[in-house]
């Protein structure tokens, strides 16, 4: 059983529509990185898998309907929203006690473990400590939860270098044990190139590229072209060109690297650059679909 | 074979990990972390009370004398005021508490988007919509109770004090027996609290509904009905039946005529077949159960934020 499995899932708000009949299958084990714009259809998404939203088609997460079963399905689900959602008033120790009080799969030892690993004290009500320590707060109880699946919305939006960096070490080093499943949605993609196992880049509510890391690494290339060899470089039909100090920086899917390698600098691109060349491609796309139709 | 393994190896297994929870009763244990105002507003106001009886007891035993005068009904209505006059206000204080509890309880939750927290945990919309409901029907009635017998008793304590130079201290305990009215206080709580469920359940609607200003959203409603029906009909039946609501609780509940004094002093003056009988008492708990559902599927089908 797949951990997470949707068929033609579908929501609209009005005449806007957030997600467009997008199929997907998360196995168990996987990290799920879910790339895209503002306002693309990740956190609705998200919300769907959360029985947050409703939604049209199907769609089973831990073989329940997250719609019709939210509490039940949240004994095996985590979720990080953001940093900003643990309630300002709560003290830590309050904390502790309710999760403790309501999830029957919570570890209260280790997640005060955790807990003596940082300067947060349980007398302290949530306000008072910084956004870093607040993540840290949270981070510390959802990894004492032994959950199946956890679902991560920009858990790291507005923290600095240090605490974002010692977020996905705790998660990869603590938490992560090869049978949980991790989706996260972020634009600080760059921190978790090396965390995900898997990748979706969704825009307009559609998914419009789905690869693994592996196959990610192998696929695409990204070329530094020596000036003499522009126009040979071209003839392969880069996906996206750029430039950068008075050069030309293309991006290439299924070139053979030997071939490109003839022609200048050869390096695996960053998730960015290759977000940055789909969504430039779906623009343009886009637009010509709009200027046909218009015709 | 394998289906009959695996399912015993699941289904027990995660019953006996799992640590018994107690989502409700946190729930409620939660609510009363975050809103201490529940028993602090009560509390304050109870110690202003005994601080005003403090304060004025040096004219107690010129008082008493006068009160020693009068016929016995009266006498003994003159005496109890003062304990009856210290409920009251702790009960109207516990209302306003219980009101603004409602009308806070859905929305702020969204206002500081804790509500993503709070619907990470395994808890029902049904059970956490229940528990917010439940301070003011189950919560705050025995939190009253007991500092109203509290503060009563004090009270005692300070008029005894206070008479005890005039030998006058035993016509307080005499006139104002605190056990039966503390049976006479639980009665009029839970009337009370029967009689004012619409109110809370339509607060804790208006809090899940609206964004902003949600005193005035609960309130204005009712306003304007009431000043449009008396422009357009020159009637107030509306406005009746909204003071009836909120101040009506006692019409039924309680025989004033039996003394021909407002106070309630003896069981005999206690009506609850009477109460019950009351259609407006059932019409108001039927409309109260409509709006919690209401507040628990709008919970529930609303997005988050």
């Amino acid at each position: 059983m797949a951990t997470i499995e949707a068929r033609g899932l579908g929501k609209t708000y009005g005449v806007t529509v957030a997600l467009d009949n997008v199929d997907l299958r998360v196995e168990e084990g996987r990290i799920l990185g879910i790339i895209g714009p503002n306002g693309a259809g990740k956190t609705t998404m998200l919300n769907a898998i959360l029985g947050l939203n409703a939604y049209l088609g199907e769609l089973k997460v831990l073989g329940r309907d997250p719609w019709a079963e939210r509490d039940q399905l949240m004994r095996d689900v985590s979720f990080i929203a953001d940093v900003a959602v643990l309630p300002r008033w709560i003290r830590v120790s309050q904390l502790l006690d309710y999760v403790a009080g309501v999830h029957p799969k919570f570890d209260r030892a280790r997640a005060e473990g955790f807990l003596a690993k940082t300067t947060i004290k349980h007398r302290s009500k949530a306000r008072e400590l910084s956004k870093g320590m607040v993540a840290q707060l949270h981070l510390a109880i959802v990894m004492a939860i032994d959950a199946k699946l956890l679902v991560l919305d920009e858990p790291t939006l507005g923290l600095d270098i240090l605490y974002r960096k010692q977020f996905y070490d705790s998660l990869l080093n603590d938490y992560f044990d090869g049978k949980r499943t991790i989706i996260v949605t972020t634009h600080q993609v760059e921190e978790v190139q090396d965390v995900l196992t898997d990748l979706i880049f969704i825009n307009h509510g559609r998914i419009v590229l789905e690869c693994t890391m592996e196959k990610f690494e192998s696929r695409y290339v990204e070329l530094m072209v020596h000036p003499d060899h522009l126009a040979g470089a071209r003839l392969l039909k880069p996906m996206n060109e750029r430039q950068l100090f008075g050069r030309s920086i293309m991006l290439f899917d299924q070139v053979d690297r030997g071939q490109l390698a003839a022609l200048g600098d050869v390096r695996t691109p960053t998730i960015a650059d290759l977000f940055v060349a789909v969504m430039t491609n779906s623009a343009v796309t886009n637009q010509k679909a709009q200027v046909s139709e218009a015709k | 074979m394998n289906t009959s393994v695996s399912a015993s190896s699941n289904l027990p297994a995660s019953n006996s990990n799992a640590v018994e929870t107690k989502p409700f009763l946190w729930s409620v244990r939660r609510e009363l972390w975050e809103n201490k105002s529940i028993y602090i507003a009560p509390l304050i106001v109870a110690g202003v009370i005994l601080l005003g009886a403090l304060v004025s007891s040096g004219h107690l035993p010129g008082r008493r004398r006068m009160a020693l005068l009068l016929d016995p009904a009266h006498q003994r209505a003159a005496i109890e005021m003062p304990y009856n006059i210290a409920a009251g206000v702790i009960i109207i204080t516990a209302f306003i508490v219980g009101l603004f509890y409602c009308l806070d309880a859905l929305h702020g939750e969204r206002r500081e988007r804790s509500i993503l927290f709070w619907k990470s945990l395994p808890v029902s919309d049904v059970t956490t919509v229940l528990s917010k409901i439940s301070i003011p029907l189950l919560v705050i009635p025995p939190i009253a109770f007991a500092i109203i017998v509290i503060a009563q008793f004090i009270m005692l304590l300070i008029s005894s004090a206070a008479l005890l130079p005039s030998g006058l201290a035993a016509t307080s305990w005499a006139n104002f027996n605190l056990l039966q009215q503390s049976v006479i206080l639980i009665y009029s709580l839970i009337a009370i609290v029967l009689w004012h469920a619409p109110i809370y359940g339509w607060a804790l609607l208006i809090s899940g509904i609206v964004r902003r200003a949600t005193f005035l959203w609960a309130v204005m409603p009712f306003i304007a009905i009431s000043i449009f029906e008396k422009i357009t009909f020159n009637t107030t039946y509306f406005f009746s039946m909204v003071k009836n609501r909120l101040l009506g609780a006692g019409d039924t509940a309680f025989d004033f005529q039996l003394h021909k004094t407002i106070s309630i002093d003896s069981l005999a003056q206690l009506t609850p077949g009477r109460f019950l009988a009351t259609p407006g008492l059932w019409i108001g708990l039927v409309f109260a159960a409509g709006f919690i559902v209401a507040a628990i599927r709008l919970r529930r089908y609303r997005g988050p934020l």
